[in-house]
């Protein structure tokens, strides 16, 4: 058993009894005689992953992916708990929406977070009304995809937030930089006549969002799937200097470069783009040294026939729930040397604590949220495969170390091998 | 330019051997063979030549363009890829105004895809023909394509470098054959990244200085279409940037200049230049045709599908 939140990773036993963590007990110590048993031997038990930043689709876009298909794939990858942002149809900025999203109706096979519009339909004009999202279920706020631009609404939405204790999550990118753009700026994509997104326009944002965040007391900003080093040693300062600054990389952008574009491949299209060689080696580094609080996946389905289209055209986002954990073994853990406990941390407690979910450990009382893998058994992942409605990964034949066997979300058996 | 120097030569003595050929016996080659010509923008030379080769190899064309198709109706790609391939067509000669279509296209149905213009991303059969024209103005022929061939030529390409396809194709085939490519103009049409996009390429901000290293010029006009909000001031361009007779006569008299067309009078180049003796122009249109015949033919080649 590894539990990254209080340093356990010993043989344990663990007990489930409705829906919480009931018992850890040295081997054969609980007694529990109509419990179902999952025998976990070789394996490694470890709490429930959290992935805080996916895109399900719902409400308006069940085409792409639904609650149901997302944490389907989510339970397939071993999350018990997922963050759902809110750029659906209609923008998640009511509490309704917000509800909606949490119903039993919806079917879903992990828990889900919603995570509420930071302004009205997030057109980044006028805040919507945190403390009913709070109320309503929200456990943040953004207005991904659309970041905001204008100093004093971003300014309010910090000052609010703060006072809810909510943090506010921003997708950082200069769009007045970004127009007609479709992945990295640079030598490749001029060769292949795209138009570049530049490291300047997420620093940049970045930056001037840390600025703000100087100004508000108790503030608390989470910045969405870093991708440039000059970003991430901005958020590595800011932090140094006192501020409340969490960030998340996903595993694309630590196990990928631009090259991977070669030949206009829409499966390696999203955004922010892949970078260069020297950012996926800063990710990197910031996840080792500890700066980079979480993995994210930033699971962004979208059907064939949308990926399908020339480069330029084909919508941003590739899929992500059911390689996360493959790929975080097999280059943080396997090449990198990363310990267990460490990966499964940004996997697990650290983007809960980054967040402030109750989730990702497997303390006592806890919710019922464990994923049991093989860290040593090696698969190919095939997109056919995927529990998720599209297909849209870069991953696909990719070989890799660490399998689920089991997930469980709130005591109760989600996916099993 | 996915060609390697080899099958470079070869397509460049195709385009010899076919020109030469006697037009009723090369009306044969591909007799009743379909190829279709699906263009997404407005073109003039590039589609005609490329008709009046399929047509001189006894190919039946058939255009579709964005304005008269379902294209318009909001058909993707893919489904009109598949379409013509269902009408029997082996060959699809494409323009796309989005760079990399013709990859989707060639994925999409499996057919040849023959390259008319992507965005920004290429113009290989340009590049073909102003290899031909340059080779032709040097007095040699495609016989001795290889991988020094061009060395001693020093090619200027002056003006909206960023937005063109033809500049990508010229930049990234000449080098290959011993040439060097210099890149000229205004820090907003020509990003510092465009040295990057392989060997003997350099960029020079000054155009007389570019023009006094090269013995080929190459001539751009801005591509308005493609600006995207860009805001050029028109009037310096042209103070900084046009071919005019001064110019040319003070720092390239001797260079033939070359221009893929459209060419906008009075902005890029001056009439005495485009229509002046060191002009080339002519001679790159009229390279189109045996270019384009012997790819038709390469990719027609292997018998009825």
């Amino acid at each position: 058993m590894v539990d990254p939140a209080s340093g356990l990773d010993a043989k344990r036993d663990v007990l489930l009894r409705d829906g919480k963590i009931a018992a850890v007990e040295h081997p054969g110590q609980i007694r529990a005689a109509d419990a179902e048993v999952f025998d976990a031997k070789e394996l490694v038990v470890a709490p429930g992953l959290v992935d805080i930043h996916v895109h399900l689709r719902e409400p308006g876009q069940g085409y792409k992916e639904t609650i149901a298909t997302g944490t389907a794939a989510a339970a397939a990858g071993g999350f018990s708990s997922v963050c759902a942002m809110p750029n659906t149809v209609p923008v998640n900025d009511t509490p309704e929406t917000t509800r909606w999203m949490q119903a039993p109706e919806r079917g879903a096979s992990a828990r889900v977070f919603p995570i509420g519009a930071a302004t009205r339909g997030s057109m980044g004009e006028a805040l919507t009304d945190y403390a009913a999202l709070k109320e309503a279920g929200a456990i943040a706020v953004t207005d991904d995809g659309k970041p905001i631009l204008a100093d004093e609404i971003m300014l309010e939405a910090l000052r609010t937030a703060a006072a809810l204790d909510l943090p506010v999550i921003q997708h950082a990118e200069d769009t007045r930089q970004t127009g007609g753009c479709s992945m990295n700026a640079g030598a490749l994509a001029f060769r292949l006549g795209l138009r570049g997104m530049t490291v300047e326009a997420e620093s940049s944002l970045v930056e001037r969002d840390l600025n703000l965040l100087k100004q508000v007391k108790r503030g608390h900003l989470h910045v969405a799937h870093l991708s440039t080093k000059k970003a991430l040693d901005a958020v590595r300062a800011a932090r140094r200097s006192g501020l409340h600054v969490t960030c998340e990389v996903t595993p694309h952008h630590f196990a990928l470069t631009e090259e991977r574009v070669r030949l206009y491949d829409t499966n390696a299209k999203m955004n922010p783009p892949l970078r260069a060689e020297s950012d996926r080696a800063a990710m990197m580094e910031g996840l080792l040294d500890g700066t980079v609080d979480a993995i994210a996946t930033d699971h962004a389905p979208h059907a064939a026939h949308e990926k399908e289209q020339e480069f330029e055209r084909a919508p941003n986002g590739v899929t992500g729930l059911e390689t996360a954990l493959g790929l975080a073994i097999s280059i943080l853990h396997v090449r990198h040397k990363m310990p267990l406990a460490g990966v499964l941390g940004l996997l697990s407690s650290r983007p809960a604590q980054a967040l402030g979910l109750e989730c990702g450990t497997l303390a006592l009382g806890a919710a019922g949220d464990v994923v049991v893998f093989d860290p040593e058994e090696k698969w190919v992942f095939r997109a056919a495969d995927s529990r998720s409605k599209s297909k849209n990964t870069p991953f696909d034949g990719w070989e890799m170390q660490g399998r689920v066997r089991l997930t469980v979300s709130e005591g109760r058996v989600v996916f099993k091998a | 330019m996915d060609f390697s120097v080899a099958e470079v030569r070869q397509i460049l003595l195709a385009a010899d051997a076919l020109e030469g050929e006697d037009p009723l016996r090369r009306m044969k080659r591909l007799a009743k063979r379909r190829v279709a010509l699906l263009f997404y923008e407005a073109s003039t030379r590039t589609r005609t030549s490329f008709e009046l080769a399929a047509k001189a190899l006894g190919a039946d064309t058939t255009l579709v363009s964005s304005l008269s198709s379902s294209i318009e109706k909001g058909e993707s790609l893919k489904d009109t890829g598949i379409t013509l391939k269902a009408l029997g067509a082996e060959c699809i000669i494409l323009r796309s105004p989005y760079s990399g279509a013709p990859y989707l296209l060639a994925q999409a149905t499996g057919l040849p895809v023959l390259n008319a213009g992507d965005g920004m991303g290429e113009h290989p059969s340009q590049a073909l023909l102003d290899l031909r024209t340059i080779l032709h103005l040097r007095g040699m022929r495609a016989s001795a394509i290889g991988e020094k061939c061009l060395c001693g030529v020093t090619l200027a390409i002056c003006g909206d470098i960023l937005h063109s396809r033809v500049a990508r194709s010229n930049a990234l085939l000449l080098p290959r054959l011993g040439a060097k490519v210099i890149l000229c103009g205004p820090e907003e049409l020509l990003p510092e990244a465009a040295t990057g996009m392989g060997p003997g390429i350099s960029i020079e901000r000054d155009f007389e200085a570019a023009l006094r290293q090269s013995n080929v010029v190459m001539m751009l006009r801005i591509q308005a279409e493609r600006l995207a909000g860009l805001r050029i001031d028109l009037d310096e361009y042209r103070s900084r940037y046009q071919a005019n007779d001064e110019r040319i006569a003070a720092s390239a008299p001797k260079a033939p200049i070359l221009h893929p067309g459209p060419i906008i009078r009075g902005m890029e180049i001056t009439s005495e230049v485009a229509d002046g003796q060191q002009s080339a122009i002519a001679a790159q249109v009229a390279n189109g045709v045996p270019i384009r015949m012997a790819l038709v033919a390469r990719a027609l080649k292997g018998g009825k599908r």
